[in-house]
This record gives structure tokens, sequence and C-alpha cells, in this order.
């Protein structure tokens, strides 16, 4: 079932390696970071938004 | 009637929000058994290439990030054409949630297809039909961003852009027809509803990539699309009761 002999032919890809694994290497990078990109403005924005709300809340009260 | 009422209420933002929410879990978490699924048939049990030996394996990320950069810009032109005739808030907001994720899955399919045609055309780059107005469609993602970014009142920026949206969609067909209409150096497709040059378990595990590729979209959209309706509605009471109660505690 499984097509490959050895991990090391698995690794070297029939000495498309570097090709292969670079797109997959790019693929996995790029899946891996925007979440946290998306995750991270998400926060800044939140609490950006708090204090903003908070600043007017405060304002109009007074 | 009540389906059809149903169906407008979730495209208002203080609808959708909590919806989208709910749903971006089980989008993750299907895309990860997809992509699984994908990568253990394409790369451990699919067999070789009889002319491009291991090196076709690239197909598994090339073919799911070109057709998700072609897709999510008609997805994209199709929130702007609606947000254009009906002047519905949503529509931006989607089309601007979906910009960088579609960019993205069009660099992805350029730098992939970079990594392939090295080794079986001898070039990084050729300017050929395919290649090229994929390239254009990279431009267009980013034109769209830096327009929409440059205008600075949002609904303004929404029209600006889904017109730039609009008008791009015409590259659309020449990138998924240039195989055909042009002599390129870049390979026909591989899979064709009638007949497919691919053996069984090499489609299969293109499909369930492509598959991941879009339930990881879905998710990733639906993620940004929060945050821009928060920002974009803030000073609604929806909103305000949003980040005064449970925004604080959400990640």
């Amino acid at each position: 079932m499984i097509h490959w002999a050895s991990f090391s032919d698995f690794i070297a890809m029939g000495g498309y390696g570097f090709y292969v694994w670079g797109s997959f290497g790019a693929t996995v990078l790029i899946m891996a970071i925007e979440p946290i990109v998306v995750a991270r403005n998400r926060k800044t924005t939140i609490a950006r938004l708090k204090r903003q709300l908070r600043a007017e809340t405060r304002n109009t009260a007074e | 009637m009540k389906d059809r009422f149903n169906l407008y209420r979730f495209a208002s933002p203080a609808t959708f929000y909590p919806f989208a929410g709910a749903l971006i879990p089980y989008f993750v978490a299907v895309s990860i058994v997809f992509g699984l699924a994908g990568l253990w048939l394409g790369m451990l049990v699919a067999p070789t290439d009889f002319q491009q030996g291991e090196g076709y394996r690239i197909i598994f990320i090339h073919v799911p990030a070109s057709w998700m950069s072609m897709f999510i810009y008609l997805v994209m032109a199709g929130w702007a054409a609606i947000g254009l005739a009906f002047n519905t808030r949503l529509s931006g907001m989607m089309a601007q949630a979906l910009a960088p994720t579609g960019a993205l899955m069009a660099f992805l399919s350029l730098l992939t297809g970079a990594l392939w045609g090295k080794p079986m055309w001898g070039a990084w780059w050729v300017w050929d039909a395919r290649l090229t107005s994929e390239l254009i469609l990279l431009f267009l993602y980013i034109g769209y961003m830096a327009l929409t970014a440059a205008i600075d009142d949002a609904r303004r920026a929404d029209k600006a852009g889904g017109l730039l949206l609009l008008v791009g969609v015409v590259n659309i067909p020449i990138i998924y027809f240039s195989v055909k209409w042009w002599n390129t150096l870049h390979q026909g497709s591989s899979v064709n509803l009638a007949k497919s040059s691919m053996a069984t378990t090499m489609l299969w595990g293109m499909l369930l990539m492509a598959m991941c590729f879009w339930m990881y979209s879905i998710a990733i959209a639906l993620m940004r699309v929060r945050t821009i309706m928060l920002e974009r509605e803030r000073h609604t009471d929806w909103v305000k009761a949003e980040l005064l109660g449970k925004a604080g505690d959400e990640k």
C-alpha cells in the first residue's frame, strides 16, 4: 500500500526533494503564519475598539 | 416565506457574526481531516508518474492553490456585484476578508509553479500565457487591497474595489482556458469530467487537498470578516455589547 521502500527514499523524492519539499514547506509556512497574523490582528483590534468605547462612554458621562 | 426571511437575516452583520464564529472550528477540523487524508494518499500511496518521476507530487499543492486563487476571485467579484447592486453592508466586508487569502493562494500557485517548472522545463519562469495571466491575478488582488486601503470611507472603498474586481473578472477565463487557446509550455489540465489522465489515487489525493484548501480558505476568511465587522460596525449597539461582554474572553 505504501509506495516508498524507505524513509530516505521518501525524503529524496527521486531526486526532486528540494522542489517537492520546498513547495510543501512554503505552503505549511503560509498556512501556519496566516492564522497567527489574523488572530493577532483580531486581538489588537478588539483591544483598540474597547479603549475607544471606554473613552467615549467616559466623555458622554461627564 | 419563512425560509426567505431567515436567509435575509444572515445578511445582517449582527446575526452573521456569532453564526460565523460558531462555524469556524468545524471548517478548521474538516480542513485538517481532508488535508491529512490528501497528504496520505498523495505523498505515501500514489504511484510515481511515468514522465515526471516523483517531481509531479508538487501537483498536490499547485493545483489546489491555483484553483482557489481563481475561485476566491470569482467569489469576491460575486460579492462585489451584490454589493454594487443592492448596497448591502456584508458584501464589501466579505470581499475584504477574502482578498489576502486569495493573494496568498495566487502567490503559492506561482511559487510552486516555479519550483515545478525548474526541474521539468529548466526554467523558474517563462512569459507564457498561463503563468502571465496568473501573475496578473496576483496583481489584481494586490491592487484591490491597495485601492481599498487607500480610501478612508469603507463604503466608498467597497464601491471602488468592487468595480476593480468586476473589471478584473475577464482575467479568470483567460487563465483557465490559456492552455487551450495558446500554445503554452504549461501542461494541459489533468482533470477532465469525461476522462482523467491521472491514476485514481493521484486524482483523489489532489481532490482531497483541494477540499482542504477550500475549507481552510473559508475558515480564515470567516476569522477575518468577524474582525472587520467589529471595526466597521463599532458604533452599533450589538458591537458595543459584544465588546463589553463576550469579546473580552475570546481569543
